[in-house]
């Protein structure tokens, strides 16, 4: 029995990534990293921004996300974010202007402990990138 | 009657004329086809969303305390309508269809004696309602700067529908929209996104019960808003291709009218012409008899 199965990657634009042989797909849930191989149950999830690795027999990629919602249902994974990138595209430039928004929007007043905590997230995930 | 000259320059009037319509028709054509592509790559969020939204609401147990997004605030008193329209004109019927449409559901909001509130999308939208609804039109938005459409400005749409609803300034949104079928056909459409309304009962199975992380109320109450934004979003990306639809098959129009009139004129003139050169020749024999 084959272990792959369908991942989808949409933003509003366009899809974004669709694979049919992915054998495993670990995304930054909102509670923690998720990995999802064959057969999980089904499920509805929130991303935190992070990076969503996707792995097939071939090859793997890594994206990274802002934000997102993930569903898994019969065995198809879809992801639906509002902004991707590849990481492989994403060089130290642009990281450090991501970075530097995120920056900006942690020090900005009135924003509430669930916000902050993605933000925190989000530079983290964008520190750890740098570095490698 | 017109003399030579006269018809000599309303021909290449109407002439010069016919040049701007083609080219505006290319133009058109050429947008469309983007614009047709970016409506038909959107689309699969829009249904991957809507479908999440509509297996997480069937599986919602608790229907009292759903989010009020979802469930409404139990009045329908106040009405907010967003009217999306295009910033420019010259495409045929394209903005009247969607006022048309909104003007009929404006005229039975407010027979029923509730109150009306308007945002219209893009400038002719408002310059068409501004006259007749004035005192309604609580917001103007329109993104003539941004070349192309992007989530960020539906989304800036989003937040302030959302805001407005937190302040609890509304109980009931609807949006008008064309929606693109093909070139000539465009279908204004009318779509109610406060509270949700979900257009189709599809049976969707009650049986694949999901997991949810975090809570699932945790997640449609983050979901909701998003949902408005995308809403919009499909509805903009429906516009613009129909936008240029319509003045694609309008300038066809034009271009095809000038032509006509072109014809008939240069007949006319040709007409004149010979006219003036038999009533010359006459004189001439005329005179020469006479002799």
């Amino acid at each position: 029995m084959s272990e792959e199965f369908k991942v989808e990657i949409v933003n509003p634009e366009k899809s974004f990534l669709t694979k049919d042989d992915a054998t495993e797909v670990v995304v930054p849930a909102f509670e923690g990293e998720m990995g999802i191989l064959k057969d999980h149950i089904s499920i509805i999830s929130f991303l935190k921004p992070g990076v969503v690795k996707v792995y097939s027999k071939s090859d793997e990629n890594k994206y990274f996300v802002e934000d997102g919602i993930v569903e898994f249902k019969d065995n198809s994974l879809s992801i639906l974010t509002s902004s991707i990138y590849n990481v492989s595209d994403l060089d130290r430039n642009k990281i450090e202007q991501i970075l530097k928004d995120a920056e900006k929007e942690s020090t900005e007043e009135n924003i509430d402990d669930q916000k902050k905590y993605l933000i925190n997230q989000k530079i983290e995930t964008l520190r750890s990138l740098q570095s490698n | 009657m017109a003399s030579l000259d006269d018809l000599k320059k309303r021909i290449s009037s109407v002439k010069s004329t016919q040049k701007i319509t083609k080219a505006m028709k290319m133009v058109a054509a050429a947008k469309l086809r983007r614009a047709q592509e970016n409506a038909e790559k959107g689309r699969p969020y829009s249904e991957k969303m809507n479908n999440i939204i509509l297996n997480l609401s069937n599986g919602i147990s608790d229907k009292e305390n759903a989010p009020k997004l979802l469930a409404g605030t139990g009045e329908e008193k106040t009405h907010l309508c967003v009217v999306m329209t295009s910033d420019r004109g010259l495409c045929g019927g394209f903005n009247t269809n969607i006022i048309k449409k909104a003007k009929q559901y404006f005229q039975k909001i407010l027979k029923e004696n509730k109150i009306l509130k308007i945002i219209t999308v893009g400038s002719k939208g408002y310059d068409q309602l501004k006259r007749q609804y004035k005192n309604n039109i609580v917001e103007k938005i329109s993104f003539k700067d941004s070349k192309n459409i992007n989530y960020f400005d539906a989304d800036k749409v989003g937040k302030i529908i959302i805001d407005r609803f937190e302040k609890k300034e509304f109980d009931v949104c609807a949006i008008f929209y064309n929606q693109f079928k093909n070139v000539i056909t465009q279908i204004p459409q009318e779509q109610q996104i406060i509270p949700l309304k979900s257009n189709e009962e599809k049976d969707v199975n009650s049986e694949s019960s999901y997991e949810f992380e975090p809570e699932e109320d945790e997640i449609l109450s983050n979901l909701l808003p998003k949902n408005i934004s995308t809403q919009i979003f499909k509805a903009m990306l429906e516009n613009s291709a129909s936008e240029q639809g319509s003045r694609m098959s309008a300038m066809d129009n034009a271009t095809r009218n000038a032509g006509e009139m072109v014809e008939k004129l240069t007949i006319q003139y040709n007409r004149s012409r010979q006219a003036a050169i038999t009533k010359e020749l006459i004189e001439i024999i005329s005179g020469a008899e006479s002799l």
